[in-house]
């Protein structure tokens, strides 16, 4: 067992780390957010000259050849700057659909424009009805000659408004909740026949509603009649980066809280004096490490080949990170007191990320059902 | 990053769990499943089992016995004793007392009870706690008055565990009444057949005989027997106390428990002619302490690597985890235990008895699991109470 860096994970985790502290700070991350596009595009150019935008494509196909725990030293730092740009949906989710689904010739023709930073891409699957369940997918997928065309609506596309190209779930056979049946497509989002509606979510980040119409898919990801696996897969890396996120998330709020806490007098005296408030920082402090623990174990338990005990892996992760990021989040409230609560304090933007790092792809009430259904995660005696 | 146990380690553990399957006898096992203590002659025997390969003191310097394991093998070999069920090496004499006085004890002290210590031919009991001196432990006001070669004792210990099987007790005792709270405190060592120590057993909330008041009235104990300089003893007892570092979460202890609970409740209990883990409540108040082991095991995980790294002697801001995450975790199976048991935990049954079920009424997987629910809300209070350790948290970590 070792938890020590590589002189290169350390090289790569302190040059994000340091244009992070000179590009992002809290009154920086504002006018990102108030641009146009909601984040900036300067920094999405300089994610890709330090390789982050290449990071987990193999080396010859153009990108860095960085593993899992590479993208968890990423996404950490992304987390405590409360970044806004596309890196999950192009990098993890996008690139983790392409590096698994794409063939040779398209990973060759699409990883150089997305590590460089010309391309964007959205995972565009949850539906009005779906909540979390992956297999939960109405919009259809017509076979038309050689190829595929896609109509239907999806919902709360992270970052589909920037994107360039979609890649979207959609039923090529079988009920709206069968398991077989889902395909994954890559399609142009600037096609006549998409429709996107951009807007803001609660975290500061972008999402977009997105309309179908007899869109022509690009290509197929993986197999059309049965990409479920594939999107389990996506998901579950996904959560590895989510995890790390979330752990910088709750270890900001917690410095944050912790600081103040030294500073803010009240009664004569600061009050991280008083017991009630260091017992409660104690149990911050708890619950951060149970998550960063839990963080290391993603990086760890999306390797594991049989897909059901991968997934249970992941869906602990989200158990315990969710329940963390609420505890955290909640509590570096409540010990700032009513400076917390508004827009110009940093510490309640990092709650609201907490809050919606929890939700995606289920929050921890979610899976913890799942688990709980799967058997949990260890075996009766 | 290698977030893996290594080869060799994972050979060990193999290695661990063949001699247990082997050597572990019966009875043991049985009991400790149900569980139930060991009984004193259980443990001595396994003990000596132990030492015999060699593996009774694991945190003990090499020329004393220990086996040079990594910080690694001694967290797998405990686990695997507690998955087994079966018992530890005695703490008192592997985990604190020992590594004082391989510390800092004389040759002669050295020489004299260690060996007999590895192989239990001597039972320690740790005699710190009394009545006025609990989490304040520097509080205490046992009396130790030097006169020629030899220490009057006067005072009383509480809370002593096992007292009533010791051979030996090592001792906090105040040296000098005038001077700071801490620096006024001896460590002794001292036979429990001197005359003057009376034992009183306290039964504990289930029933079970396991704490001693120990009373010391005039008791000699030879100046040969102090560890350490005279007032110095609270370097011994910081010392002890910080030492077992990963030993509280007890990840295997809680597996076990777990792995019991969810037979038990896939099987036995019936919910509307259902099993027990079928009621999504049920199954999800278990998943959740599940996913909470799985973190605490990375976090021991975590713990060890930079313990075995670290120059300083200052422990990672984890290792605080550890205490507070084991015991609720230990306490939640204990109560879902129970709680599985339905009305059948309710049997008061005599947990000291030999075998696992001496009033026929419950079924044998039932008995005693109320018992072990009450007697495991200890587990909060001792070793450093979970406020001591957010205390400690607090102000070393987070300089509150
Ligand atoms: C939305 C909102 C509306 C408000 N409206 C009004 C209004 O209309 N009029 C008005 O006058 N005020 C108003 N307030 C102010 C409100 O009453 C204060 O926020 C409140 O008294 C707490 O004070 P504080 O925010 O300065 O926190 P602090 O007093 O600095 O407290 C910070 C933290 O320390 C804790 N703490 C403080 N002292 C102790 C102690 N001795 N022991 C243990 N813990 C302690 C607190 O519980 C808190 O967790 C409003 C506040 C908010 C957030
Ligand atoms: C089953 C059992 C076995 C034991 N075995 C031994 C043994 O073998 N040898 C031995 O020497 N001792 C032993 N002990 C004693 C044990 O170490 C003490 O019980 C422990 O130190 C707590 O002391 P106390 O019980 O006097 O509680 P107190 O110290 O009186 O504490 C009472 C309550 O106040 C809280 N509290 C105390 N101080 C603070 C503070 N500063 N801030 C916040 N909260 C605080 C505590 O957490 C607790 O909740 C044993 C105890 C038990 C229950």
């Amino acid at each position: 067992m070792d938890f020590d860096l590589t002189e290169e994970q350390r090289l790569l985790q302190d040059s994000v780390a340091r244009l992070l502290t000179d590009k992002y700070g809290f009154e920086q991350r504002k006018a990102y957010m108030k641009s146009a596009e909601g984040w900036s595009r300067d920094i999405w150019a300089q994610y890709a000259e330090l390789g982050l935008l290449g990071l987990p494509f193999a080396e010859d196909e153009g990108g860095f050849g960085g593993s899992h725990v590479e993208t968890m030293l990423v996404a950490e730092q992304l987390g405590k700057a409360l970044a806004l740009e596309p890196w999950i949906p192009t990098v993890v989710i996008g690139g983790g659909f392409l590096r698994h689904g794409a063939e040779a010739g398209l990973r060759a023709e699409l990883v150089p424009q997305i590590a460089g930073g010309e391309l964007m891409l959205a995972f565009a699957h949850t539906e009005r009805q779906s909540r979390y369940d992956l297999n939960d997918v109405a919009t259809a997928a017509k076979k038309d000659g050689s190829g595929w065309v896609i109509s239907g609506r999806k919902g709360m596309v992270i970052h589909g408004d920037s994107a360039g190209k979609l890649v979207v779930t959609a039923r090529t056979a079988g009920g709206q909740r069968d398991a077989k049946g889902i395909g994954v497509f890559l399609v142009d989002a600037s096609h006549s026949g998409v429709n996107r509606r951009g807007y803001r979510t609660v975290d500061g980040q972008r999402a977009a509603e997105v309309e179908l119409s007899n869109v022509p898919a690009e290509a197929v990801l993986g197999n059309p009649e049965d990409g479920l696996a594939l999107v389990d897969q996506v998901v579950d890396e996904t959560i590895v980066a989510l995890a790390a996120e979330a752990v910088g998330c709750m270890q900001v709020a917690h410095d944050m809280t912790i600081d103040y806490m030294k500073t803010r007098k009240q009664f004569d005296r600061p009050i991280g004096s008083f017991q009630a408030l260091q017992h409660r920082a104690a149990d911050m402090l708890v619950q951060l490490e149970q998550a960063r623990s839990m963080s290391y174990f993603a990086a760890m338990g999306v390797e594991e080949r049989d897909p059901l005990e991968r997934r249970k892996n992941m869906a602990s992760v989200k158990v315990q990170i969710g329940r963390s990021a609420r505890f955290v989040g909640q509590q570096s409230i409540q010990l700032h007191g009513g400076i917390a609560m508004t827009m110009e304090y940093a510490v309640g933007h990092y709650f609201k990320r907490l809050t919606v790092n929890d939700a995606m792809f289920g929050d921890a009430d979610y899976w913890v059902r799942y688990l709980a259904n799967a058997g949990g995660l260890v075996t009766a005696a | 990053m290698e977030l893996r146990f290594s080869e060799a380690e994972r050979a060990f553990r193999q290695e661990v769990r063949d001699f247990i399957a082997k050597e572990l006898p019966k009875e043991t096992r049985e009991r400790m499943l149900a569980g139930k203590s060991p009984t004193k002659q259980m443990v001595v025997d396994w003990q000596r089992k132990l030492n015999a390969r060699g593996w009774a003191v694991p945190e003990w310097p090499r020329e004393w016995g220990g086996p040079d394991w990594t910080l690694g093998m001694r967290y797998i070999f405990r686990e695997e004793l507690q998955m087994a069920p079966a018992p530890q090496p005695l703490a008192f004499n592997t985990n604190m007392c020992g590594p004082v006085i391989a510390e800092f004890g004389t040759e002669e002290q050295k020489k004299r009870f260690l060996p007999r210590m590895a192989n239990l031919d001597d039972w320690w009991c740790q005699g710190f706690s009394e009545p006025g001196a609990g989490s304040d432990l520097a509080g205490l006001k046992t009396r130790a008055v030097k006169q020629g070669d030899h220490y009057i004792v006067n005072g009383q210990k509480t809370w002593t565990t096992l007292a009533q099987h010791a051979d030996w007790i090592f001792l906090l005792v105040r040296t000098d009444p005038n001077a700071k709270k801490q620096e006024g405190i001896s460590f002794l060592l001292c036979d429990m057949k001197t005359p003057g120590i009376t034992v009183r057993p306290i039964i504990t909330i289930e029933g079970g005989h396991e704490v001693n008041e120990v009373f010391f009235d005039d008791v000699k104990v030879p100046v040969e027997n102090l560890v350490g300089e005279e007032n110095k003893g609270w370097d011994c007892a910081k010392f002890l106390l910080g030492n077992e570092r990963f030993g509280q979460a007890r990840v295997g202890a809680s597996r076990e428990r777990i792995r019991r609970l969810k037979a038990i409740a896939s099987t036995e209990s019936m919910d509307g002619g259902r099993p027990l883990m079928e009621d999504p409540d049920f199954a999800r108040k278990v998943t959740e302490i599940e996913v909470e082991l799985k973190a605490l095991e990375m976090t021991v995980m975590r713990v060890i690597a930079t313990e075995s790294k670290r120059k300083d002697k200052k422990p990672d801001p984890a290792t605080s985890v550890l205490k507070i995450k084991g015991t609720e975790i230990q306490q939640m199976c204990s109560e879902l235990l129970m709680k599985a048991a339905g009305p059948y935990a309710w049997v008061d049954g005599d947990p000291e008895a030999e075998g696992s079920n001496d009033i026929d009424v419950a079924p044998d997987w039932a008995f005693g699991l109320a018992g072990v629910y009450f007697n495991w809300r200890k587990q909060s209070i001792y070793g450093g109470s979970n406020e001591i350790q957010r205390n400690i948290m607090a102000k070393a970590f987070l300089g509150l």
